[in-house]
């Protein structure tokens, strides 16, 4: 038997910008065992929602995480309305469908440049990152924040949009579905990318289940689950299919995504062609008293949210688990028996958000 | 400033932010900002780096990881704080985990306040810091130091 050895990895990597730790046990070049350790970012932040009062944590909220921001409101938002008997106007619900599937774009965008860059792709990192800002300028012009943008609120949303921004948007999604279109067959067929992600990091159907993966990652693995058919926000009046691939490896979760992004360009069109006239919120009167428990897609798969008020201003818990800590168990099964020089390329593969899961 | 004397290289740790920062930090290198032109990389060895941009409040894992990265870096060496959080603590100042801005852990130069900061405010303060870095390396080499020598 060869010798082991172990190999730290991180905090401070140059292929993830968050920190994370792992302890990789090698005999000789593969992996046969690995050990992540977290805390990097503990905060506390489900702590403050004892000081804040219930409307003002939706800020908190939406800084778990500056890539998933926009969900963790809506998340939280959801849940506080549904404890609170609210019913949120029409047009509200629509405009939070826009801004997630906006946000989900703009994160699948984010995650194809760090994986090109993992796999030393430099110009496709580059080019999937400026197709990316075509969206944040569309947040900037309807939200007025590039990353945090703060538009969901207690009873609906904070801001409206007018049929300019509207077509706007219409237009941005038209050219970036136009200039998406080869960096979409760069990462699906180029040879170079297909040698670094084909058969690297299989998860079985059955495994990804019992390990409980979440996402994209499940759905890459065969399995049809997607926390949007479950029916939040404006999603049961728009056309959601669960995109699946069957492989479950490395691949397979790259074309996920990609695929992903085309149904989240159908679902903002959709959204917008249907979307009615009327109020964006609703006075909320009264606190909250009473629990829920919550789940939404997030772009990184199923995120869960609990409130529970007892009729005061300030919240008695509030408790969030993100997808990245569900995708852990079956990263850490993917990366046994893989090579030290996959490892990076494993690790993005969950697309993690490190920042989510410390909270 | 005139002109950049030199082509500064960039490090970047996450010492407990949101992310929001973290994103706008990588954004400042691609085509629409591209702080390349500058001579500027992003490199991730803090050995070889002579601007650490940090983000994000500092919690009590993170400390040590950022004193050792900061001891790691040769002299002279600017520190920028990019983000409100990483200025004061921010909205997480309150949290039980969060001991506050970075400068209760290591010296810090430039700070680049902003929630999430954005990418021109970064760059803003990189620049700054290259002027601070010039007046670092004229004091360095009249103490006796290297050109470019690391303190030992």
């Amino acid at each position: 038997m060869a010798k082991r050895s172990i190999v730290p990895f991180g905090p401070q990597h140059p292929v993830l910008p968050e920190p994370v730790h792992l302890d990789l046990v090698l005999e000789d070049e593969t992996v046969v065992g690995a050990v992540p350790s977290i805390g990097y970012i503990h905060r506390g932040l489900e702590k403050l929602v004892e000081k804040r009062d219930f409307k003002q944590y939706v800020y908190i909220a939406e800084r778990v995480c500056g890539i998933c921001s926009c969900g963790h409101g809506l998340g939280y938002c959801e849940s506080v309305e549904q404890v609170m008997g609210i019913e949120v106007p029409d047009r509200a619900k629509f405009l939070r469908v826009i801004w997630m599937e906006m946000s989900r774009v703009h994160s699948h965008l984010l995650w194809l440049g760090l994986l090109a860059d993992a796999m030393g792709f430099e110009s496709l990192f580059m080019e999937s990152w400026r197709l990316r800002e075509k969206i944040l300028d569309m947040f900037d012009e309807t939200t007025g924040g590039r990353i945090i943008h703060s538009v969901n609120c207690v009873g609906g949303v904070q801001k409206d949009m007018d049929s300019t921004m509207l077509n706007g948007i219409l237009e941005a999604v038209k050219d970036l579905e136009k200039e998406m279109r080869p960096v979409a067959d760069t990462f699906l067929e180029d040879y170079t990318v297909q040698s670094r992600l084909k058969g690297v990091g299989v998860l079985s159907r059955e495994r990804a289940i019992e390990l409980g993966a979440v996402g994209p990652m499940l759905r890459a693995s065969g399995e049809e689950y997607d926390a949007r058919l479950l029916g939040y926000a404006a999603y049961p009046n728009l056309t959601v299919e669960p995109v699946t691939s069957k492989d479950g490896d490395s691949y397979a979760r790259c074309e996920v995504r990609i695929k992903e992004l085309f149904q989240s360009f159908d679902l903002i069109r959709e959204a917008i062609g249907k979307i009615p006239e009327g109020d964006i919120s609703v006075p909320v009167k009264g606190n909250p008293s009473g629990e829920f428990f919550m789940r939404i897609e997030q772009p990184r798969g199923e995120a869960v949210y609990y409130v529970k008020g007892s009729g005061k201003k300030f919240l008695e818990r509030f408790r969030l688990r993100t997808p990245t800590t569900s995708n852990i168990p079956p990263m850490v099964e993917t990366l046994k028996g893989c090579q030290l020089a996959d490892v990076p390329l494993l690790i993005l593969t969950i697309d993690p958000c490190v920042s989510c899961t410390e909270r | 400033m005139n002109k950049v004397s030199k082509s500064p290289w960039l490090l970047h740790y996450d010492a407990s932010s949101c992310n929001g920062c973290d994103i706008e930090v990588l954004d400042c290198l691609t085509p629409k900002y591209d702080i390349e032109r500058f001579g500027i990389i992003n490199t991730g060895d803090p050995f070889q780096a002579d601007i650490l941009l940090i983000t994000g409040g500092v919690n009590s894992q993170t400390e040590s990881v950022v004193k050792q990265i900061y001891s790691q870096m040769p002299e002279p060496k600017v520190v920028v704080a990019v983000g409100i959080c990483a200025c004061t603590g921010g909205v997480f100042k309150e949290c039980y985990n969060i001991r506050g801005g970075i400068d209760t852990v290591i010296p810090v130069d430039v700070y680049v306040p902003g929630c999430a900061a954005r990418p021109e405010s970064i760059i803003d303060g990189v620049v700054k810091a290259l002027e601070i870095l010039d007046e670092k390396q004229a004091e360095h080499k009249k103490n006796g130091g290297g050109a470019h020598g690391i303190s030992k």
